[in-house]
């Protein structure tokens, strides 16, 4: 793994790269490079099984955080690409005419944390959700909680216990 | 539209990218909805299918009737309190998702499990494979008209469940893995009953071999349904039995041999036709490895032993900062969890990666098309899908 790091370093520029397993490694590239490495890793390396497409929310440096898990499956390894974009201009190049599944990947992206793929087939009509007015629902600062307290009515009857409380009752009574 | 051969075909003109053209003014077309309560799919789902005649001419995959956004909940909840939610996200086998959770939480705090709670682990995902299987078989045959082998495959899944019921007190849901190892061993005499069980479940399947895989109107409808070319594997991400019956030999358990899987002897099942016969009598076939690898295991596992691991306080449990994968081979393919920690005592993000999120949306909307009316049902079902694993 390490020597194909090393060989991707002469032509991307790989800011980050964390050894998590023996065969799993994540790095970061720039957002104007990551498209290129992952084809490249796709046609030259073997890279050819796009395992998953998510995007991570760092609300507090105002960042996603992209990552294309790809899988090698002739040498058992994975290499997660991971790509900051800012929060404000969340936009992305497509990589549909990669991988056939990915458009679905990222039209969950675009409803879910509101980062667009231009071109990619069907990114605009809705997903999961129907007919939804309020902020792309996966971002950190959407709040479930008030969410479903403003939407649906109270229940009467229902108690409902701190769950942290509760638990610490049940597990642990004599602390 | 102003091509005036498109009113003289039979079928409709094909655009550039292979797909049909559709005008649903002219009287030629029309679409219906298969879903989300219909007998032909599986679970809450839907699809939109333009007909002509009685072919499809474009499917459309429909999720979102099951959407309780598992993720979003995981990220407000201590790494404890995700576990009762991580099994709902695949109702038939939610020993999978205990698996991964659990393993992932593990490597990211540095806990290393007892030997017996990987046998255990082992164990139980080989039994959630065989009654999921079980289960499949009974939906598949139904989808071709032949009710009762449904009756027969889900009485042998219900033997399967009595045994969960015995280890861990749960028959769907068994939240028998946490953290640290298991929460239990199995109870004396346990391979005796199971011994018995896998016996019944061995002639119950002899049945089913005679009545459905030799059935004249099984083998004329499945036969040729739903090809799939080895050539899409990687670029529709199919994992699981549906790339084996294409030959291409992807198992993980065999490629990244997590548990216990090394010191068990199985061989990786293939097919070669691609189609929904192949796919049912691979899925056959892997009901008795699986029953084989039970009985492996059985014999291997130690009795007794330690099989939980010291954890700390979970009400205070906070997991250093770090990122993961880890997969695990479920019934129908690769299934995962992609999981962030920032330090606290929440997970950041969680990503689940069910094998149906390609097979059923981009993948069923490719083989739908041309497909007759009455066969989407068989052709959903040999994909062997899941909704809730789509939407999480």
């Amino acid at each position: 793994m390490k020597e194909l790091i090393a060989r991707l370093k002469k032509q991307f520029k790989i800011t980050d790269e964390v050894y998590q397993k023996p065969d799993q490694t994540y790095i970061t590239v720039p957002q104007e490079q990551a498209v290129a490495l992952v084809t490249h890793l796709r046609d030259y390396e073997g890279f050819n099984h796009l395992v998953l497409l998510t995007a991570v929310d760092w609300i507090e440096e105002n960042l996603f955080q992209l990552i294309y898990l790809l899988n090698n499956n002739d040498f058992k390894a994975d290499l997660g690409v991971r790509v900051m974009i800012d929060r404000h201009e969340a936009t992305m190049t497509s990589i549909h005419h990669l991988w056939k599944a990915a458009a679905t990947y990222q039209r969950e992206l675009k409803e879910m944390f509101g980062i667009d793929f231009p071109g990619s087939p069907r990114v605009d009509e809705p997903f999961i959700l129907e007919g939804w007015d309020n902020i792309p629902p996966y971002r950190r600062d959407f709040d479930t909680k008030k969410y479903s307290e403003e939407t649906y009515f109270p229940r009467p009857g229902r108690t409902t216990h701190d769950p942290a409380e509760y638990m610490k009752k049940k597990l642990y009574p004599e602390d | 539209m102003s091509d005036a051969s498109i009113y003289r075909d039979k079928f409709p003109q094909k655009n550039p990218d292979g797909t049909n053209q559709i005008d649903l003014e002219n009287g030629k077309f029309i679409k219906i909805w298969q879903g989300p309560n219909h007998p032909g799919i599986t679970g809450n789902m839907s699809l939109e299918l333009v007909i002509q005649g009685d072919e499809v001419m474009e499917c459309k995959t429909h999720v979102g009737y099951l959407h309780r956004g598992f993720e979003k909940l995981m990220e407000r909840r201590r790494f404890i309190q995700c576990f009762p939610i991580c099994v709902r996200i695949a109702v038939p086998e939610p020993d999978f998702n205990e698996y991964c959770l659990s393993a992932t939480f593990e490597e990211l705090a540095g806990i290393e499990i007892p030997e017996a709670a990987q046998w255990m682990r082992t164990l139980l995902l080989e039994m959630a494979r065989l009654q999921s299987f079980l289960m499949w078989i009974g939906g598949q045959a139904g989808s071709f008209g032949m009710g009762v082998i449904g009756q027969w495959s889900n009485y042998a899944r219900d033997l399967v469940l009595d045994r969960f019921e015995e280890i861990t007190g749960g028959r769907i849901y068994h939240m028998h893995m946490t953290p640290g190892g298991v929460r239990g061993l199995a109870p004396e005499g346990f391979e005796k009953r199971m011994e018995e069980n896998l016996v019944e479940i061995e002639m119950i399947m002899k049945d089913i071999q005679t009545t459905m895989f030799e059935n004249a109107v099984f083998k004329k409808r499945s036969i040729g349904l739903g090809y799939i070319d080895p050539s899409w594997v990687y670029d529709y991400g199919i994992t699981g039995p549906n790339a084996r019956a294409a030959g291409i030999p992807k198992d993980v358990r065999k490629d990244y041999s997590y548990l216990k899987y090394t010191e068990l002897d199985f061989e990786v099942i293939t097919g070669k036709d691609s189609d929904a016969y192949t796919r049912a009598d691979l899925r056959r076939r892997e009901i008795h490895s699986s029953i084989d690898l039970i009985r492996q295991i059985l014999a291997k596992m130690p009795k007794s032993g330690e099989y939980m691991a010291k954890v700390p306080n979970v009400l205070h449990w906070k997991i250093p900062k770090g990122e993961t994968y880890v997969r695990s081979e479920c019934t129908r393919g690769e299934f995962g969890y992609y999981t962030v920690t920032d330090g606290s005592g929440y997970p950041r993000r969680i990503n689940v990666r069910g094998p149906s999120y390609t097979h059923a949306v981009a993948l069923m909307e490719k083989l739908a098309v041309d497909c007759n009316i009455a066969d989407t049902a068989g052709l959903m079902v040999s994909l062997h899908t899941y909704p809730p694993e789509i939407e999480r």
